[in-house]
């Protein structure tokens, strides 16, 4: 067992060195750098089954299996950081799950970006990519995950910016990459904190852990501002990192703008990897939210704690906004963008009211069918020729055959189509959690109204892509059996086979946390050898699954009734809320708000400062300047005065006055030069006199 | 058998290559500049020789020599390295090097020019090594002299006003501060800085500035006061700390790039050194009682250029502000680290101080180097495009050089402080001590790496990213010998990215020792 950790490190170290040697590749090794980058990964996932399969039997009483292995880094003082491997439940499905789904995702890149031009450094960034979430998730010190956690930002600017030359994907990279940063500052410091408060970073130490009993007891009795435990002060910063990397709403301004990267881009970064890390996160410093005075959270019991509480709130409102705007957008990408944002807030709400089991399920299945979506989004692009608007698509359903029924799958998981789809059971337990929280019942009413939101505005683009009349000029005469190249056609099977995969795998995951068998909690909480298959749900639960059927359905049956109706031209929920529908459509003005509030101020800051620099502190400064050259000017008029007229004489006005300025001019600093040595000189010899004495 | 003078013999070899240009030197370009390559390459090896002979775990003073010199004078030749000045001389000879690698393309006089920039490597090496202030003191001017007649003879269109400001403004500082250690030397007879800062520390200072300077009619405390400022004056002018920085960005814009490159890397970096190797240890007490208002400078410092950067048009200027930032953060973790602290605290203060100390050197090598590879970037940009640099003369580059941009993008997230890369770990140590010390100024300065990060990417995205500007669709990628120039810096920042103890473990008992005798 312990030798599986010793050697985790290989579980980002392969996609790194993939990342390392595409780097090198020149442009034509196109193959190699495909092999390469999917050979890697589907190694890691090898091994990444291999600590799972450590993780499945925890010695007997033993609890959760938590093995660690830790090393040094540097000499700190008298101190000494060190890092380490960590492998526990949570980090060994991530693992599972950031391996397979990534694997899937590159294989369809082969396909997807067929045609470009810079095909292998796609490759080497996306190994970059994986490389960095793979590193993030074996940590097993708070700074080590911090700088994997950076480098996965840093890929994501790679990956939104691919297409650099479009000014937009370049400022969106940026966007992205600045936006997250502003969390990480909290994230920074909370670290530091965390830090100086516990004496060390590593989460598992034999005891001596941040996160452990003793550590955070400590930190729960010390108090900071306003009489706030230093734990719950940490919690904050850490979460406002989360909040960046997961998008959670004042922050999310970057996700649906990250769309302008290629699309099996959005689908990593939406699904498994940059947006899962702000949540993971969470989920592993679970213990430090979750501290109160009572101890440490224990198992199966979700304290109500106030960084919980930011934590379970930030979640619902980011729910519903995200559920919100997507209604009213009409780029396919751009909805699922709007619906990430939305399931990323459930995510938050479930780790806030229900705990790491709750929100990592919710995590997981998403990945899966959060990735179904946006690769089948990517196979509707691809075979429409790069159209993304919806409205101008229609009828796919004939013609894209494998890649609507897949999508078909990912849109009914996502909506929370009851019993044989994950979405429906990981949404249900976030809800029943929330039914149960004591502090307010407002966020599983909104949780409640963002699950009717869902099915609606999914129903409103399964209709628009695949059911309404074409709106291809080909498509309109009806069945078009010729093979012309504009027609929309579906994807080589390079790319539907990952949409089947990952298809089949959204309904297997149903079978992993149902009320009858919640293998998934017992796996995270550490008692699978108590697990049995029984229904033991009460009242609550099967309320709660008939409160979300009802509001899927209402939400389905609402949508299709109002789009199927409708005349093509303008959408069914702008003619009737032209004004909502606006609002919503500018996505709620939050980009534009801070177009006018930060950037603003901040160009108006730069600008002060500049001009502060320019002309305060440099007229200052001329200011002195010139007073030191009218001294030096004092002292030519006494040359001229003193001791030139006699040179002048000697010399019979052999010397122009011209050429003596001129040559005061040059040598101006020549002359300083000389006072200088003059003035040292004189300082020694009076020194060396009152020396002697 | 005396140990070999292995700094004596350092701080000569950039001499005697200098006087070989000189006499021997020619106007060929090329020969020159393989003949500054190859001295400043011997000093390198010199130095890598030394480094390798450091002894890593000791505090003491290594390599020293000690010769009697001028008595009367407390002048006495007293050279050494230790934890504090390894990293320096090492930045020193590798920078060096690097800049006359990146070469200042078509210059008058190349000789002239390469000599003294071999001057300048002189000066630099020995002002890291001097420990007597009479020579150090010298060191300090000399390597200003060729600074300044670098700037003013090969600089850009402004270059004259530059250099006077240049000139004006550090001698300023450096009168003062020497007028203030004459003092010192008046009160305590000795100019050498290891005793100053033991006399500094049993109390001897404070009663010699009383008994033998009373005839100025100042109290000790207001003389002692008066004597720090003026050597704060003359540090704070080279770092520079705001606001006594109006000359850094002329200078800088107006300096041959490639000197720049030397500007900021390595003379920056004695005002750091100075404050470490002087200001601390003689002036602790009046350290501390100014603390509050330092502090808030070197906040001032870290935020304010870094709007300031972002109002640049000039690449140039931006990095200088750039470079003003990041050297203010220096300052920040050093002020934090003499923080007065109630001793009965939870945790040991000492590890935090150890830390923004720790972290403060490293940051002075890492801004060395990274400042310089940017600034290097920036001469071969300017050379391509005919002497333009504005930030939005450019456009796509990125196409048409992807080596380039990859390379320069490496060094911007280096610059940005990305992890894996050099620039993290240094930024992370003065935070995870400054931010206990001082919360509120490591709390605001904090938005300076937030901002860094904003204009470094508006550069990337101005310069290297959108529609190629179809003026510079040949602009030529990276040559062989340019990437043999700049492989290296860009392998280093990697390497120090994953590997800082390489650093951390030269300076880190040095700097415990230190903070032992600073004593809180």
């Amino acid at each position: 067992m312990d030798r599986i950790v010793e050697h985790l490190w290989i579980i980002p170290a392969l996609p790194l060195l993939a990342a390392g040697i595409i780097a090198l590749l020149k442009r034509p090794h196109r193959k190699a750098a495909a092999a390469l980058a999917i050979g890697s990964l589907g190694l890691a996932f090898l091994v990444s089954c291999v600590a799972f399969a450590a993780t499945l039997h925890p010695a007997a009483g033993a609890g959760t299996v938590r093995l660690t292995h830790n090393f040094a880094w540097f000499d700190l003082g008298e101190s000494t950081l060190r890092l380490g491997w960590l492998l526990d439940p949570l980090t060994a499905g991530m693992l599972v799950m950031v391996t397979f789904v990534g694997s899937l995702i590159f294989v369809f890149s082969v396909g997807y970006m067929a045609h470009d031009p810079n095909f292998t450094r796609f490759f080497g960034f996306l190994s970059l990519f994986a490389a960095a979430m793979l590193g993030l998730l074996v940590a097993n010190n708070l700074l080590f995950l911090f700088m994997c956690w950076e480098v996965v930002g840093l890929a994501s600017y790679l990956l939104i910016g691919f297409w650099f030359q479009k000014p937009e994907a370049a400022a969106a990279a940026k966007k992205a990459f600045v936006t997250t940063r502003i969390g990480d500052l909290g994230f920074f410091l909370g670290m530091v904190w965390l830090y100086h408060g516990t004496g060390t970073l590593l989460f598992y130490d034999k005891g001596a852990g941040c996160l452990e009993q003793g550590a955070i007891a400590s930190l729960v009795a010390q108090t900071t501002l306003g009489g706030m435990a230093v734990s719950t002060a940490i919690s904050l910063l850490l979460f406002c990192g989360a909040a960046g990397k997961s998008g959670q709403v004042p922050l999310h301004v970057w996700l649906p703008d990250a769309m302008e990267g290629p699309t099996p881009v959005s689908a990593l970064i939406h699904a498994a990897t940059m947006v899962a890390a702000g949540v993971f996160l969470v989920a592993r410093v679970f213990p430090l939210l979750g501290a109160s005075a009572a101890g440490l959270p224990a198992d199966g019991h979700v304290p109500h704690t106030a960084a919980l509480a930011v934590v379970t709130w930030i979640g619902a409102i980011t729910a519903v906004f995200g559920a919100l705007v997507a209604v009213a957008q009409s780029d396919i990408k751009r909805i699922l963008a709007y619906s990430t944002v939305s399931q990323l807030g459930y995510m938050m709400m479930g780790l806030g009211v229900g705990g790491p089991a709750v929100g990592m399920f919710h995590l997981l299945a998403h990945a899966f069918f959060k990735a179904l979506l946006f690769l089948g989004a990517g196979s509707v692009i691809h075979g429409c020729h790069g159209e993304q608007d919806i409205r101008r698509m229609g009828g796919l359903r004939k013609a894209m055959p494998a890649t609507f029924a897949t999508y078909a799958v990912g849109m009914m998981a996502l909506a929370g189509f009851p019993l044989v789809f994950s979405g429906f059971w990981s949404k249900d337990e976030i809800l029943h959690a929330a039914l149960a929280w004591s502090p307010s019942r407002l966020p599983f009413a909104l949780g409640l109204f963002g699950a009717f939101l869902t099915a609606f505005y999914m129903i409103r683009q399964m209709w628009f892509v695949f059911f309404a009349p074409s709106a291809h000029p080909a498509a309109r005469h009806g069945h078009d059996t010729r093979p012309d190249a504009a027609a929309p056609h579906d994807s080589p099977p390079v790319m539907t086979v990952s949409l089947a995969i990952l298809a089949g795998a959204t309904v297997a995951m149903s079978l992993l946390a149902t009320p009858v068998w919640p293998w998934f909690h017992a796996y995270l909480g550490g008692h699978l050898d108590h697990l049995h298959v029984g229904w033991d749900a009460d009242g609550a639960v099967l309320a709660t699954m008939a409160l979300s059927t009802v509001a899927v359905a209402l939400g389905t049956g609402v949508s299709w009734r109002l789009y199927s109706r409708s005349a093509t031209g303008t959408d069914a929920v702008e003619r009737l809320v032209p004004r909502l529908f606006g609002a919503l459509r500018g996505r709620l003005y939050v980009d534009g708000f801070y177009a006018a509030t930060v950037f603003r101020l901040n160009r108006a800051a730069a600008t002060a400062f500049d001009w502060i620099d320019r002309f305060v502190w440099g007229s200052l400064a001329g200011s002195t300047a010139w007073i030191a050259t009218g001294f030096s000017w004092l002292g030519r008029l006494l040359d001229d005065a003193g001791i030139n007229p006699g040179f002048d004489a000697g010399c019979a006005g052999t010397r122009g006055t011209g050429r003596l300025v001129s040559l005061f001019q040059n040598g101006q600093t020549q002359r300083y030069l000389r006072l200088v040595g003059g003035g040292i000189v004189a300082i020694v010899v009076a020194v060396a006199w009152t020396g002697k004495k | 058998m005396t140990p070999f003078p292995l700094i004596t013999f350092l701080t000569l070899t950039p001499v005697v290559g200098a006087l070989v240009l000189a006499l021997a030197g020619g106007r060929d370009a090329r020969r020159s500049r393989n003949i500054a390559l190859g001295f400043s390459l011997l000093a390198f090896l010199e130095t890598a020789w030394m480094v390798a002979g450091f002894d890593g775990k000791s505090a003491a003073l290594q390599f020293a020599e000690h010769h009697p010199w001028i008595p009367s004078l407390g002048a006495e030749y007293f050279v050494a390295v230790d934890g504090l000045s390894i990293l320096m001389v090492l930045l020193s000879a590798l920078l060096v090097p690097f800049a006359i690698g990146v070469g200042p393309g078509n210059v008058d006089r190349p000789h002239a020019f390469h000599a003294l920039v071999l001057l300048l490597q002189a000066g630099l090496f020995g002002a890291f090594t001097a420990l007597n202030f009479f020579h150090w003191f010298l060191y300090w001017e000399l390597s200003l002299v060729p600074a300044y007649f670098l700037v003013k003879l090969w600089g850009g269109p402004g270059r004259r006003a530059a250099a006077t400001q240049f000139f004006v403004y550090t001698f300023a500082g450096s009168v003062a501060m020497l007028l203030a250690m004459q003092a010192v030397f008046l009160a305590t007879g000795t100019f050498d800085l290891p005793d100053l800062a033991r006399l500094a520390r049993s109390g001897e200072l404070a009663r010699g500035l009383g008994t033998k300077l009373h005839w100025t009619g100042l109290a000790p405390e207001a003389l002692g006061m008066l004597l720090f400022a003026g050597v704060f004056l003359g540090l704070a002018v080279k770092v520079p700390l705001m606001p006594f920085h109006t000359w850094l960005p002329g200078t800088y814009a107006e300096a041959p790039t490639n000197v720049t490159m030397l500007l900021t890397g390595a003379l920056s970096k004695m005002g750091i050194y100075g404050f470490l190797r002087i200001l601390a240890p003689i002036f602790p007490s009046q350290l501390r009682d100014s603390l509050d208002l330092l502090t808030a400078l070197a906040v001032l410092t870290v935020v304010a250029s870094a709007f300031a950067a972002f109002a640049q048009k000039d690449l140039k200027r931006l990095l200088a502000y750039s470079s003003i930032n990041h050297l203010g953060l220096c300052l920040l973790g050093l002020f934090a680290a003499l923080q007065p602290k109630a001793a009965a605290a939870a945790h040991g203060w000492s590890i935090e101080r150890v830390a923004a100390l720790d972290g403060v050197l490293l940051q002075v090598f890492n801004h060395g180097l990274t400042a310089a590879a940017l600034f290097g970037f920036v001469a071969l940009i300017e050379r391509r495009s005919g002497g333009l640099r504005g930030i939005g003369d450019f456009g796509g580059l990125r196409g048409v050089a992807p080596v380039f941009a990859g390379l320069m993008g490496i060094s911007i997230f280096a610059s940005l402080g990305l992890p894996g890369l050099n620039g993290f770990v240094g930024e992370f140590l003065v935070f995870k001590g400054a931010f206990p010390l001082a919360p509120v100024a490591a709390s605001v300065s904090a938005l300076g790496l937030l901002l860094t990060a904003i204009f470094l990417l508006t550069l990337v995205q101005r310069v290297f990213a959108g529609t190629l500007n179809g003026a510079w669709k040949d602009f030529p990628d990276l040559g062989r010998a340019e990437l043999a120039v700049f492989a290296p810096a860009v392998a280093l920042m990697f390497v120090l990215g994953v590997a800082p103890q390489l650093a951390l473990n030269l300076v880190n008992p040095t700097v415990v020792a230190l903070v032992n005798r600073l004593g809180f």
